[in-house]
């Protein structure tokens, strides 16, 4: 068939008139820019993991493992003394530990949203983050279960949270919340391993078989002899490393056939996931009767907050990572672009939801409600208060202006700025409406202790350390998805001879 | 032994050319022969010939395990075993279980689909004769291939050629097994 097969129903008339109106081409940007190839992708990744490690990659990781460190410390402080060593004061029984799970939790669910939900709507520019976002969640959800699973003050009895059979003959209580947040957060943090390692299948292969061609070809242009044989063991590591993970993967159509519809189920099984999520999250407040947490908007709330904190996190990492490996051809202005709005989206929601709740408090006319709120907003937590509004609802308004979103520098301190204020917003709602709840003289001011600061200020370490494992020992994108958008991968796109498909 | 053939590859230069090549292996009837390339292609199950998926009979029988085991188990353990009074709640509903009957439900579901890809694609596989050929490591670069198995009845060593290279194939050699 020939390309003009479209303008065949064009009469005459339509034809001049469609020469007057003179249609302009909207040329999309495209996802892979400089007219890059093949090739190059595939070595691009893969060098990032291939290449001798860098020097910045050890500097962060003895920061990130000595930062790592406190966590360790504050667990062990926290096992041999007991829970009293937390800051935690009745009615004040969850501080940190719970405004930090929170916060984790909500952090993992931009990976998801990238991989899951981005995937359903078919948005092409989802290819190069997704990898790393889909890794931010899985360790942002480990960063998050070591709160409640040390909050439960026993914490070798942390095991009685599952449905096993004890010694006591007693089952969990499936009417809590908090056991629903069992199985939404466990399931979570595995489905998003499943995801993430389906999608690395292939990739895995290509590592595998890029060391088998270098060991055949046995060329090993190092400075020494030395260096030359350390490079070969590496690739026999990585042959059989790569080579157990990707499982006999052969790039084969029906391979890809059976891939393609997996991810797409997974991607289908996990946007209900992800929701579902931080909505039984937000059902630790929202099924209490506290005033502040007894509320209905508590689960699309919480999940606009999660996405937007999520998405500043990748921002955060993604940023430096495109200038450290020069990934500005897959990671575009483009998709910087998309990340803003979507921060300015999901932000403007959870300033929506701020004002709304204030709103509803005096609506409701439940003097409970609205003292909760003025309290909030005027009380002894008031500059906690002031923090969470200025950095989750005025900081994302600055991304309507496209100048912002083209100052990289810019727009990394804002992605922090935006964390900041998720977790101030987490701390807000758990400690200001136990710390003034219903008999005056029981209220108090909580602080953490050091212990506190230490275990928490750690998992950053911990997040870190497992992020900058990922980046030396795993592919960084998805190769074949990036391919797939290319224009060279349409089966009914331009010959590389110029002759039109049809 | 040594002499066993495992089939005939040929590579292509472009999606377009590996597509059209796809379609009249295709057309000549052929039945064990696969396309490889190191990105999935739109519409190459439908030019290779291929039915849809089974994956998602794999992900339904997990997701109807999960969901199952998900009320079973609260049914057994809350209003079975050891019936807990809580709050005046009753000892079973279909509600209050929901969040762990959800949750099982899509566990199980995406425990299936991983499981039912592998199945499907006959993986893990500890050896395929395909990785004997050097140009076929190649795939994982930037090269496309087709691949007809010897075990196929119309395979014949010089008229299969022949067809490779009249369909737009180079590079065409003989994989041992």
């Amino acid at each position: 068939m020939s390309s003009d097969t479209t303008n065949c129903s064009i009469d005459s008339a339509q034809q001049a008139l469609l020469d007057k109106v003179a249609p302009a081409t909207l040329k999309e940007q495209e996802l892979v820019t400089n007219n890059r190839d093949f090739s190059w992708v595939t070595n691009k990744i893969c060098k990032i993991v291939e290449s001798n490690t860098p020097n910045w990659w050890w500097v962060c990781m003895t920061v990130a493992l000595l930062t790592a460190s406190f966590t360790l410390m504050g667990l062990i402080w926290l096992v041999s003394t007991g829970v009293g060593v937390w800051g935690l004061a009745n009615p004040i029984n969850w501080g940190w530990a719970i405004v930090n799970f929170v916060f984790w939790i909500g952090i993992g669910h931009a990976g998801t949203l990238i991989s899951a939900i981005l995937c359903l709507l078919k948005q092409g520019w989802r290819t190069s983050i997704n990898r790393a976002a889909e890794a931010m969640t899985i360790f942002a959800v480990v960063c998050a279960g070591i709160f409640p699973l040390f909050h439960v003050g026993r914490v070798w009895f942390a095991w009685w949270l599952f449905p096993l059979p004890n010694a006591n003959l007693i089952w969990p209580q499936f009417r809590s919340p908090l056991e629903w947040d069992v199985f939404a957060v466990s399931t979570y943090g595995t489905v998003s391993v499943l995801f993430w390692y389906m999608g690395m299948i292939p990739d895995l292969g290509i590592l595998r078989d890029r060391a088998v061609q270098r060991l055949t070809a046995g060329i090993y242009e190092e400075t020494s002899k030395l260096r030359a044989s350390m490079a070969r063991i590496a690739d026999v590591f990585r042959k059989y490393f790569y080579g157990v993970l990707a499982m006999g993967w052969r790039n084969a159509g029906n391979h890809w056939r059976n891939y393609e519809m997996a991810y797409l189920l997974l991607a289908g099984l996990s946007t209900p996931l992800v929701l579902s999520v931080h909505t039984i999250v937000s059902f630790d407040f929202a099924v209490a009767v506290l005033p502040g947490w007894h509320t209905t908007i508590f689960p699309p709330y919480f999940v606009a907050g999660a996405i937007f904190s999520g998405f500043g996190m990748v921002l955060t990492l993604m940023l430096p990572l495109r200038a450290l490996y020069g990934l500005h051809d897959l990671i575009t202005q483009r998709h910087i672009d998309n990340m803003c709005k979507i921060c300015l989206g999901t932000g403007s929601i959870v300033g929506y939801a701020y004002i709304m709740e204030f709103f509803i408090a005096w609506y409701g006319a439940n003097p409970y409600e609205s003292f909760a709120f003025i309290n909030r907003a005027f009380g002894q937590y008031s500059w906690a208060y002031y923090i969470m509004f200025s950095c989750n609802v005025f900081t994302p308004q600055l991304f309507w202006f496209k100048s912002v979103r083209e100052n990289a520098s810019l727009v990394w301190i804002m992605s922090i700025l935006i964390n900041v204020g998720m977790w101030f917003e987490r701390f807000v709602i758990t400690v200001t409406s136990l710390a003034n709840d219903f008999l005056p003289s029981s209220w108090g001011y909580y602080s953490p202790t050091i212990v506190d600061v230490f275990t928490f200020a750690g998992t950053f370490g911990l997040f870190s350390t497992l992020f900058l494992m990922f980046l030396r020992f795993l592919p960084l994108m998805p190769i074949g998805e990036i391919k797939f958008v290319m224009p060279q991968a349409d089966p009914h796109g331009h010959h590389e001879d110029g002759k039109e498909s049809h | 032994m040594s002499e066993e053939i495992y089939g005939m590859v040929a590579s292509f230069k472009d999606t377009p050319s590996l597509y059209h090549a796809a379609e009249k292996v295709r057309d000549a009837g052929f039945k064990h022969w696969d396309t490889y390339s190191s990105f999935p292609i739109h519409g190459m199950p439908e030019a290779q010939g291929q039915a849809r998926s089974k994956v998602p009979i794999f992900t339904f029988a997990g997701g109807l395990t999960g969901l199952t085991l998900g009320t079973t188990m609260v049914w057994y353990m809350n209003a079975f075993d050891y019936p807990l009074i809580v709050g005046g709640y009753p000892f079973f509903s279909p509600v209050f279980p929901f969040p762990v009957m959800y949750e099982l439900t899509i566990l199980l579901a995406a425990f299936g689909t991983l499981g039912g890809m592998f199945i499907m694609n006959l993986l893990p596989q500890h050896y395929n004769s395909l990785f004997n050929c050097a140009k076929f490591l190649e795939v994982s670069d930037n090269r496309l291939m087709i691949a007809i198995e010897a075990k196929d009845g119309q395979y014949d060593p010089i008229a299969t050629k022949q067809f490779l290279e009249s369909i737009g194939g180079f590079d065409i050699e003989e994989v041992k097994a």
